[in-house]
């Protein structure tokens, strides 16, 4: 592997992203997919070409999990670590994978050629066990195609020789609602919503009550409102499409199938805003779909959709541009994402001042999720009335929901809010339901008493996901998956989540390794307290949700875990002691402790 | 909008734009805080500035003051996040306070005194993390780092360096400064940086000053932290 990096490589990522200092990230993975990793050298040098401290560019680097600063091999496997992909198999096809290509999990092979490592979820819970493989994503895993995937690394066939059927991505659309059956030619939305005028478009978007579909379910038309009169010229539009949410792939679908009614949902919050301006911001597990959305924003310029004099009215400008995230779940929080937007570490934060007011660049932002920006394209086409007349009083329109586990069709589901889970379930075929996780790890853990509950702002929202687990599953692996999965995630900002969160995870490792005593579940809740109130942001105070939903619904997989009423510590000191009972051929009462107490019997 | 809010049921007055932390303080009330120094923006990161407004926990630091709140701080529930807080900070790090150079002028140890921490309560985490003698003139002892930032801030934003940053993520977070060799030597610090001189707790140490104020006769050895910190004096300095 060589350290010494052409200048025009560099030169070649600089002028295709730019050179500013607020290109960062987006530098950062254009060199990393061409390089395979950042050698110190380069982070030196790129630091010097962009005028910024070279500890910066490594901070950036050392944040996101798809960059590396150390080799990391030239084929970069990542098993989707979902506790969906692991009830579908992904450890046993990951140990396999390991032992064909000789290597150990999270090392690099001693050849450099490949690492096998897992990652949090890569959105495709509908076709699991799923891995990536540098940027691209391979789904329906089972052991002949991992067996072809390790042909194809030991033969040292390059990833655009793999065979195109190795990376097709089904999207498993199940039940289509008023969105996925709208067939909207690209522009009829936004012609609708230009001849009501900016005033009139947003008095519809304000009548459909329409309410974000990323999580907060925030007011629509408010945010833009709150956008428009803010001070400054310079307005943004930003779609957030990091779906990091463990189980959730909603977003996935309608970027591979209906990016025109995203990029067109876009256009129509600029024409409300005053917006110029227009991020996607796409997780880098996604990095695959990013040539064919580039494709239809390349067509939709074209047409006159996006550019100057946009429809032939002038004075509507807009234009977007797609930015890549590597690996953070954090950025998908609103301000993290603008950090990351701007080429920085992806820390949440402070609010106030929100987005709507200081976003990108300190401009006034509007960012929206995926679905959202789609949905204003029905309000234009039928009018706000319309759109609010399905669902609930609270809950307007329709909802995606990513179904995946233990049922007999995972997929996509498109349902009007208000929809019970007990008819979810029916509908894909799920039977013998231990538990519902409804929102993702974040979300609601929903046990069969509740299943009369309906999927709603005022009952159970959700994001999206709708991960169904079996009577054969083990709950509390669920919640300890999650707890891994927040702990990986977590920025690393503030005390509590920072700190919390890898605690957490070793209260229920303790637990799950058999030296868990009651005083650990006072502790469990006592950081599930801390981790919700304190936190800087989302992550850190949902974090706890799983454990704290699971503790109190399905104590006894905890309690069943507890072999002792007191305290006990997470080392075993008689374990400790095997290897040298071993060595010393020993195994009488005097060679071993109490592992209770520390005492020597 | 200027205005008065009631903190721990006494009325504090605030001007437009203040923090809660900073009108207490103004009133001469003290609200306990890591990463927040006035000389600097509010950061938010060590929450030890925790208050309870209206049933939401807020940072005190960061939040603008509003008409009529009444914030609950110096309460048992308060204090005990707070200590809870400082337990994770102690066992995250690599904390000797009987071997460190900085104990008794450590904010953090201070802040334990007078929340009176008694325990560590969770597991120790006993990260490995290295020092780095290299700089002639100051040490640093990255067991000790609780991630405020003001080293980050003070050389980036004062000294206009930017000697040090944070990589990584997550409990995996560390500081890094600004050399491809990693070495303070390799970098244009000096001692009479504003960041050589602004740590709270015991990283950046300067060499050969070395106990030159016994043990017992410190800062936080003579005045608990909630007395010291409001001192005029402390607007400047830590
Ligand atoms: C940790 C965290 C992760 C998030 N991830 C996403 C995401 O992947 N996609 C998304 O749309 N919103 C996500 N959100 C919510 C965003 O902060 C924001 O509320 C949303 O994008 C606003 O769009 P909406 O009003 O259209 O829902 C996340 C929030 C948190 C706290
Ligand atoms: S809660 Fe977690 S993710 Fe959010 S700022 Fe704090 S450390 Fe970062
Ligand atoms: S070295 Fe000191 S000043 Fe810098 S982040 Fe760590 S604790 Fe704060
Ligand atoms: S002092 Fe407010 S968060 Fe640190």
């Amino acid at each position: 592997m060589t350290t010494e990096v052409p200048q025009s490589l560099i030169d070649e990522v600089l002028t295709a992203v730019g050179s500013t200092p607020d290109r960062l990230l987006q530098i950062l993975v254009g060199l990393q997919s061409r390089l395979d990793y950042l050698p110190p050298a380069l982070i030196s040098r790129l630091a010097a070409r962009l005028g910024i401290a070279r500890a910066r560019v490594e901070g950036v680097a050392g944040f996101y999990s798809f960059l590396h600063l150390a080799p990391a091999g030239r084929y970069r496997v990542r098993f989707s670590d979902n506790i969906v992909d692991r009830m579908l198999g992904s450890e046993a096809l990951s140990e396999a994978m390991c032992a064909r290509l000789g290597v150990r999990p999270g090392e690099l092979s001693e050849d450099g050629r490949v690492m096998i490592s897992t990652t949090s979820c890569t959105g495709m819970g509908d076709q699991g066990p799923a891995l990536l493989v540098n940027d691209r994503a391979i789904g329906r895993l089972d052991p002949q195609r991992v067996s072809e995937i390790c042909d194809l690394i030991l033969h040292d066939t390059p990833l655009a020789a793999w065979p195109p059927e190795l990376f097709a991505i089904d999207d498993n659309i199940r039940r289509a609602d008023a969105l996925l059956t709208s067939h909207l030619a690209p522009g009829s939305a936004l012609a609708a919503a230009m001849a009501l005028g900016r005033e009139g478009w947003l008095a519809q978007v304000q009548a459909s009550r329409l309410r974000g579909r990323g999580g907060a379910g925030f007011t629509t038309a408010v945010k833009w409102l709150a956008c428009r009169d803010a001070p400054g010229e310079r307005k943004v539009v930003v779609c957030n499409a990091d779906e990091g949410e463990p189980g959730t792939f909603k977003d996935r679908v309608l970027l591979h199938r209906h990016a025109e009614l995203v990029f067109e949902g876009m256009t129509l919050a600029a024409w409300a805003t005053g917006a110029r301006e227009g991020f996607l911001y796409l997780r880098g597990e996604y990095a695959w779909l990013r040539p064919r959305l580039e494709a239809v924003l390349a067509a939709r310029r074209a047409a006159g959709l996006l550019g100057a004099g946009i429809l032939g009215a002038t004075g509507f400008d807009f234009d977007i541009a797609i930015h890549l995230g590597a690996g953070a779940y954090v950025c998908g929080e609103e301000t993290s994402l603008l950090e990351s937007l701007e080429g920085k570490r992806g820390t949440p934060r402070i609010r106030p001042p929100f987005p709507v007011t200081h976003g990108y660049l300190g401009h006034p932002t509007v960012v929206n999720n995926v679905e959202t920006l789609a949905k204003t394209c029905l309000i234009a086409r039928d009018g706000g009335a319309a759109f609010a007349a399905s669902g609930t009083a609270q809950s307007a329109g329709t909802k995606l929901l990513s179904i995946s586990g233990d049922c007999a069709r995972p997929g996509v589901y498109e349902y009007p809010f208000g929809v019970s889970i007990q008819q979810v379930l029916d509908d894909c075929g799920a039977v013998d339901v231990l538990a519902v996780q409804v929102g993702g790890a974040s979300g609601v853990t929903i046990a069969p008493y509740e299943f009369h509950r309906r999927i709603a702002f005022e009952d159970v929202p959700s994001a999206g996901a709708f991960m169904v687990f079996d009577s054969s599953r083990d709950i509390f692996e669920v919640a300890r998956n999650f707890v891994h999965f927040f702990a990986h995630e977590s920025c690393g900002f503030c005390t509590p989540c920072r700190v919390g969160t890898a605690l957490l995870k070793g209260y229920m490792d303790k637990l799950a390794d058999g030296h868990g005593a009651l005083q650990d579940l006072a502790d469990i809740d006592w950081l599930d307290r801390l981790l919700k109130n304190a936190s800087h942001c989302g992550l850190g105070s949902s974090a706890p949700n799983p454990v704290v939903d699971t503790l109190l619904k399905f104590r006894p997989a905890y309690e069943r875990r507890i072999q002792h009423a007191d305290f006990q510590p997470a080392f075993d000191l008689d374990g400790a002691l095997a290897r040298a009972r071993e060595m010393t051929g020993r195994d009488d009462a005097g060679a071993h402790l109490d592992s209770g107490t520390g005492v020597i019997r | 909008m200027s205005g008065t809010f009631l903190l721990d049921g006494q009325p504090v007055p605030f001007e437009p734009g203040q923090t809660i932390l900073e009108a207490a303080r103004a009133a001469g009330r003290y609200i306990p805080h890591l990463c927040w120094h006035p000389d600097f923006p509010p950061h938010g990161s060590c929450k030890l500035c925790i208050v309870k407004v209206a049933g939401r926990h807020v940072s005190g630091c960061a939040m603008p003051a509003k008409e009529g709140w009444e914030v609950e701080s110096d309460t048992p529930e308060m204090n005990g996040e707070r200590r809870a807080l400082l337990q994770m900070l102690f066992v995250e790090g690599n904390h000797f306070c009987p071997s460190c150079e900085k104990s008794g002028d450590c904010q953090l140890q201070a802040l334990a005194y007078d929340l009176e921490m008694l325990t560590p309560r969770f597991d120790h985490f006993f990260p490995d993390r290295p020092v780095d003698a290299s700089h002639p003139e100051v040490l640093l002892d990255f067991n000790r780092c609780i991630y405020c930032e003001l080293c980050v801030r003070a050389s980036r934003d004062k000294d206009g360096k930017s000697v040090f940053a944070l990589t990584n993520r997550g409990i995996h977070k560390h500081l890094v400064v600004n050399a491809e060799s990693g070495r303070l030597a390799d970098t244009d610090f000096a001692a009479d940086d504003m960041a050589a001189n602004i740590c709270p707790v015991g990283v950046i140490l300067h060499k050969r000053v070395g106990f030159a104020v016994a043990i017992g006769e410190r800062t936080y050895d003579r005045a608990p932290i909630h007395e010291v910190a409001m001192r005029p004096e402390a607007a400047s300095d830590d």
